[in-house]
């Protein structure tokens, strides 16, 4: 049997052979302010298998009971059309949308980062957080706090300079989004 | 007012008549929304709400053995009735043990309104007595879920969850209910007296210039074929009206689901027979080989698909589905439609004539013909016996002694599903009722409990296994206690079946742990329970044994002794196409799947 070898077997559980192109989203999801809803989304990604990158979630309008909840996730163009199918599924979730394709989306995040160092690199630390405009929200004779906030990807190489520094410690908030313009969600 | 009023219906609403417990106010909500019968289990957690039943008379409360049981009951009665199934289970155990039942609903998406008891708030979280967090463990296996923390929410819970549950894509809602919420007063508003605060808002009305263009490819097509399932059916008889009417302009052959057997007429000559893994050779190769498949309220399951990128590779696909998350999940169509089945269908049939189409005749006939060289392969015959009673051959004399009579047909999970599915033939909805989704053994006893109950003078009958059957078989009590006389017909090989014939196709005949050695004597457990026993082991005694079992106006155990070790065929093997299916001829059936097959399910 082994010496007739069959092609590679596609089932359900195999999807869309031909299409590897995995690319990011943020996804901006307005929910009813109610327990159990964080579950809801969350379990949602872990039950189909869908990566979560990053989450933020907080309640927005308590008059309108709602929340908003962004959602970054990874996977191909099939996926994540899924992935908002699903969400939109959720009978808590009032409105699904996809940030990364909306030329209007603002995308912006805001971390704190530890870095300990002395002489020229505690020196250069600094120079490099002036450029990113980074501001110092604590420091000791060896160590900065620093609080940066903008894209994703600003905040990405503002890490990688720093880690030459002395980076020791870092939290994000993970992204969130808006959208350009005079329109609400 | 006492506490425990007869609740009155109808009456002006006053403010005074609003005042009432939780209990009273479930109670209330369930006769507001028309409500006739409700499955369950008292417990701890849910007296009140016993409490409150015992004063409604208009509400039939179905005493089930086991939580799973009123699931399937609820399902059961759902599916051949089209109203919502009711469950009420007390908290912890009784919740857990309806989980099955619940999932079970989910996937093949039956309106259930399951309402569960919950310990007092102030215990939430104490890891009280029957404590679970029962809406945790059902966020994922219902539609939706509502704990409710306070009684004012209480009515507007009920009311929304049924509407969840039977409008869209149907499916099981759950409400988690504290005791000391059941206690509470407050006041009870009806279904009409209550704004949503949901978004929730399926879209029913398909696309109109889709389903214009969708008339003109389907008039277009050379070889066209409806693929439809169980969404036909929770549209409702006009869906399987509609469909009917425009297969019938089209002249389009039509193939099903498991789940959508009885939406057109298996009698039609269009009818080509279910699809899929056990389906029949000229349904799989016409969807092999089709120019327009039309899928209406089907989901392409990998049990339909068989292997994926071999799928009707040269078809264009017109896809219609209530569910937006059913297009394009596993199978890319050209022409998505989200709205109800039969909303589609109805403005189809309208597109079709005022664009005055009119099917491609010849091409048609052509495509027939080859459809009838498909037939002509007899996928469905099999070895007869004389003296071993073939299961296939019980199937076609219950289908033969029955099909002239108002007959509705359960099943468990397994082999005999399958046969009943391919040799049992369905001409209306609702007649067909059967665990498609998720396949859980155990659901056929109960699930005919619940369509006797919809429909009491019929006849109900569970095509069953002897494995199977003994997963609810205490709900044979249930029938006894509430006189529901359906009858279960148990195909009987000794074997699970299913697993047996996988472990003979794919793990080299080791037949590991698939046969049952100490099986009970079913008539005398029949009778232990207070039901009929019928046994019969060779085909001479079938059919006057068969019209006995039909004759017998109570609960009936038909013990249909079968061949062993049949195989159930056709059968397209895991990791194979549409186009290569194994029929009863086959020769070497252990060699038929590779290596690379067996990893799949």
């Amino acid at each position: 049997m082994t010496a007739n070898v069959q092609p590679a077997p596609a089932s359900a559980y195999d999807l869309s052979p031909n299409e590897q192109v995995e690319q990011t989203a943020t996804f901006a999801l307005l929910v009813d302010n109610e327990p159990g809803v964080l579950h809801r989304v969350v379990g949602l990604f872990a039950a189909r298998g869908y990566n979560i990158e990053s989450l933020t979630v907080a309640e927005t309008d308590r008059k309108a009971h709602t929340s908003r909840i962004t959602v970054v996730t990874r996977g191909t163009r099939h996926v994540l059309d899924q992935i908002e199918a699903q969400l939109n599924k959720v009978v808590n979730v009032r409105r699904v949308h996809d940030v990364t394709r909306d030329p209007n989306g603002v995308e912006r995040e805001l971390a704190l980062v530890k870095v300990r160092g002395s002489g020229a690199d505690r020196v250069e630390a600094l120079r490099v957080a002036e450029i990113f405009r980074a501001k110092p929200v604590d420091t000791t004779l060896e160590s900065f706090v620093f609080e940066i906030s903008g894209a994703p990807s600003k905040i990405d190489k503002f890490l990688d300079l720093m880690r030459p520094l002395g980076l020791v410690e870092l939290s994000r908030t993970g992204v969130l989004s808006i959208e350009r313009g005079v329109e609400g969600m | 007012m006492t506490a425990h009023q007869t609740i009155e219906s109808a009456a002006p609403a006053q403010t005074n008549d609003r005042a009432m417990t939780g209990a009273e106010i479930v109670v209330r909500g369930l006769v507001d929304q028309g409500v006739e019968v409700l499955f369950g289990y008292p417990g701890g957690a849910v007296l009140p709400i016993y409490d409150a039943l015992f004063h409604e008379p208009r509400l039939q409360h179905i005493l089930v053995r086991h939580e799973q049981g009123a699931t399937h009951a609820a399902e059961g009665y759902a599916r051949s009735s089209g109203k919502p199934g009711v469950v009420l289970v007390t908290s912890g155990p009784g919740a857990t043990n309806a989980i099955t039942g619940i999932m079970d609903a989910l996937m093949d998406s039956i309106p259930m309104v399951v309402i569960t008891g919950q310990v007092p708030t102030h215990l939430i979280g104490t890891d009280a007595f029957q404590e679970a967090d029962t809406v945790g463990m059902t966020r994922s296996c219902t539609k939706h879920n509502y704990l409710v923390k306070d009684v004012r929410d209480l009515p507007k819970i009920i009311h929304e969850a049924f509407k969840i549950a039977t409008t869209g894509r149907p499916g099981p809602v759950l409400i988690d209910i504290p005791k000391d919420v059941q206690f509470a007063k407050g006041e009870y508003y009806g279904p009409t007296e209550i704004a949503s605060t949901h978004a929730y808002a399926p879209k029913i009305k398909g696309d109109a210039n889709r389903i214009a263009d969708a008339a003109r490819m389907i008039a277009q097509a050379r070889r066209p074929i409806f693929y439809t399932g169980g969404g036909v059916i929770n549209a409702g008889p006009k869906a399987s009206q509609a469909l009917r009417e425009f297969a019938a302009l089209t002249g389009a052959p039509v193939t099903s689901t498991l789940m959508g057997l009885g939406a057109f007429p298996a009698a039609d000559p269009a009818w080509l027979g279910m699809l899929g893994m056990h389906g029949t050779f000229e349904a799989n190769n016409a969807m092999h080989d089709c120019d327009v498949m039309i899928c209406v309220g089907a989901r392409f399951d990998d049990r339909v698909t068989g292997r994926l990128d071999a799928f009707s590779p040269g078809s264009k696909k017109i896809h219609i589905d209530i569910d937006a998350s059913s297009i394009n999940k596993n199978v890319r169509v050209d022409l998505p439609i989200v709205g109800d089945a039969g909303s589609v269908l109805e403005d189809l049939i309208v597109a079709w004539k005022a664009g005055g189409h009119k099917a491609n005749k010849a091409a048609l006939s052509d495509w027939w013909a080859q459809i009838d060289v498909w037939r002509a392969r007899q996928c469905l015959n099999y070895r007869g016996s004389e003296t071993a009673i073939k299961p296939q051959y019980a199937i076609e004399r219950l289908y033969a002694l029955t099909k002239d009579k108002d007959v509705y047909i359960t099943t468990e999970v397994g082999q005999h599903q399958m046969w009943a599915a391919q040799f049992f033939r369905f001409e209306e909805p609702n007649r067909w009722m059967t665990s498609g989704g998720l396949g859980t053994m155990g659901y056929g006893l109960p699930a005919a409990i619940g369509v006797q109950l919809a429909h009491p003078g019929s006849l109900v009958i569970d095509i069953a296994g002897e494995a199977s059957i003994q997963m609810c078989i205490q709900e044979l009590s249930t029938a006894i206690q509430f006189d529901l006389p359906v009858k279960i017909f148990i195909l009987n090989n000794e074997r699970m079946g299913m697993v047996r014939q996988w472990q003979q196709l794919l793990h080299g005949e080791r037949y590991s742990h698939s046969y049952s050695d100490s099986l009970p004597d079913f008539v005398k457990l029949a009778e232990a329970y207070g039901a009929v026993g019928i046994r019969c082991d060779n085909p001479g005694d079938l059919d006057a044994k068969i019209q006995e079992m039909i004759a017998c106006d109570r609960p009936v155990v038909f013990e249909c002794l079968v061949e062993k070790d049949e195989n159930c065929l056709p059968m397209i093997p895991s990791g194979k196409a549409h186009n290569e299916m194994i029929m009863d001829d086959i020769e070497d059936i252990g060699n038929v799947i590779g290596e690379d097959g067996a990893g799949l399910v």
